[in-house]
């Protein structure tokens, strides 16, 4: 495999200080490895951080700016990152009106953010916690560690982000945070392995003409391994397994992502196909986001997020936002 | 031959820790890409080098405080699940020890009791999940016994976990698939009791 590094020990640091030669609006701390909103604390108002592995580019620090995260910690490749991080984050952010940590549903996210909290806590800093679990392709029960976070963070960053920028109080923007993970759900597909700098090679055996069904963003297994399929095919089988765990009512959002290695032509043609299942089963669209947003390092595949929308959540989404890896608005 | 031991023999023992699994970290990581994210050995490789870096340059006077420092520095460290419950392991074990002077292999056994029981808690996990539980708790129980008795059970309790299912951490996605692999963070959770026994024989500790 061949990859645009040096070498893999400095992969997140030379992404970090490449990140911050390009977006001058953001502090980027590459030695803490910590990313923040160059005018942080924003005074009066909920600062919203979030954290995870490197490899998901642009999760999180993409997502970095007005109306969206106030500060983000990169882990290293596929790691959880450590609690001073995070402590950090909230230490620079924090104008009086709270934090609200945004954490992915993994065994080493949630005890490092929990740390974290801790901590920031015996600074004085007010901390509230939202998980994300939005992937319906693992069974939540007592006998596996839950539902992973995956497609779903986006929604919650972006439209919990909103909320704080139009001044929402801490505990309003943890509701809405909760309040879009619950109404969220993701299935993923992988058509090929992804290859961590670390290991050099791919992370799980593959063999072409197979895909993935169901897999997470680091390349976990999911449900079942099939021979390829088509587009339609897998549109048919991803939309159905989202539909019918959210069971929506009423308009949807939804997140067409590419999970790193696989064209925009391939992704806009799936998203076709998306469109055409959901019609068939009456769920309306309201806004639809097509592109590499929770990536998997160069997995091919793609996952298909719907967030079921009512006016606010609605209005929140699309209100203005200000990142590397969205923006809208004004 | 002597039964009692201090602070410096505890800072060689996490140093030979640290050559092991840097030996090991290819090995580890294989074992962690068959059932998890392939990280294993690289983040353990990354906070054991950091702990032997700090106790050498400050080694601290007490056993209790070799093992608090390199808890906390675990936990600053690798991150993962590995950074926060191995950090716990250490820095419960070094809190249950206080301010004791030199110990004995039954006061250490002791200790990491402690420690294990908090990561029990802490990953809410149990004897059986396919998890370094699997073989910490042996190999505590084993070192009641002796150095050699703690080695040998913990390796015995990482093979043991092949057969197992896992049902927390990431392996737990995999459901049946998780059969027949060893389980990466019970391999290197064997390694500190092999590590501790080669330590205890190089020093002539029983």
């Amino acid at each position: 495999m061949r990859m645009l590094i040096n070498v893999p020990e400095t992969v997140v640091a030379d992404a970090l200080r490449g990140m911050a030669a390009a977006h001058p609006e953001l502090t980027v701390d590459v030695e803490r490895r910590v990313v923040v909103r160059r005018d942080a604390p924003v005074a009066g108002k909920v600062a919203l951080v979030s954290g995870g592995g490197s490899g998901h580019e642009p999760l999180h620090g993409g997502f970095v700016g007005p109306g969206m995260l106030t500060a983000a910690c990169p882990g290293e490749v596929f790691t959880s990152p450590v609690p001073d991080q995070m402590v950090r984050a909230a230490a620079a952010v924090d104008s009086g009106a709270g934090v609200l940590f945004v954490v992915k549903n993994y065994t080493g996210d949630v005890l490092n953010f929990e740390m974290a909290a801790e901590l920031a806590e015996d600074e004085g800093i007010q901390v509230a916690k939202v998980l994300v679990d939005d992937d319906v392709a693992v069974t939540d029960s007592l006998y596996t560690a839950g539902r992973r976070g995956t497609g779903g963070t986006l929604f919650v960053e972006k439209i919990a982000g909103a909320a704080a920028e139009e001044g929402a109080p801490l505990e309003r923007v943890e509701a809405i945070a909760r309040r879009v993970n619950e109404r969220s759900r993701s299935f993923g597909v992988a058509l090929s392995a992804c290859t961590t700098p670390a290991k050099g090679s791919p992370t799980f055996d593959l063999p072409p003409g197979e895909l993935e069904l169901g897999v997470g963003i680091h390349g976990e297994p999911g449900r079942e391994r099939r021979a390829m399929m088509t587009s339609r095919e897998i549109a048919d089988y991803a939309v159905n397994a989202v539909v019918e765990d959210l069971d929506p009512t009423g308009p949807v959002i939804a997140l067409v992502n590419g999970m790193g290695g696989t064209p925009l032509l391939e992704l806009y043609g799936f998203n076709a196909e998306v469109q055409r299942v959901l019609g068939e089963r009456g769920v309306p669209v309201a806004r639809t986001l097509v592109g590499n947003y929770v990536t998997s390092l160069d997995m091919a595949g793609c996952s298909v997020t719907l967030c079921e929308v009512d006016e606010e959540l609605l209005r929140l989404w699309d209100a203005p936002v200000q990142t590397p890896a969205l923006r809208w608005g004004r | 031959m002597t039964e009692t031991f201090g602070a410096e023999f505890l800072v060689r023992w996490l140093a030979a820790v640290a050559e092991t699994v840097d030996r090991e970290a290819d090995r580890l990581t294989e074992l962690d890409s068959a059932i998890g994210d392939a990280d294993h050995g690289a983040n353990l490789k990354r906070g054991f080098a950091a702990v032997t870096e700090t106790l050498a340059k400050e080694p601290p006077v007490t056993p209790g405080a070799v093992l608090t420092t390199a808890g906390r520095h675990l936990i600053s460290t690798v991150g993962g699940a590995s950074g926060p419950l191995y950090g716990t392991l250490l820095r419960r074990a070094g809190k249950a020890l206080g301010e004791e002077e030199t110990i004995g292999r039954v006061r250490l056994a002791e200790a990491l009791e402690a420690g294990v029981a908090a990561v029990a808690q802490l990953g809410g996990a149990q004897v059986g999940d396919k998890t370094m539980l699997d073989s910490l708790v042996p190999g505590v129980e084993g070192l009641r016994t002796s150095f050699g008795a703690a080695r040998a059970a913990a390796d015995e309790g990482a093979v043991g976990t092949v057969p197992l299912r896992a049902r927390k951490g990431r392996a737990s996605y995999l459901g049946e698939r998780s059969v027949g692999h060893q389980d990466p963070g019970a391999t290197s959770s064997a390694l500190l009791f092999s590590t501790l026994a080669e330590t205890a024989g190089a020093e002539g500790v029983s």
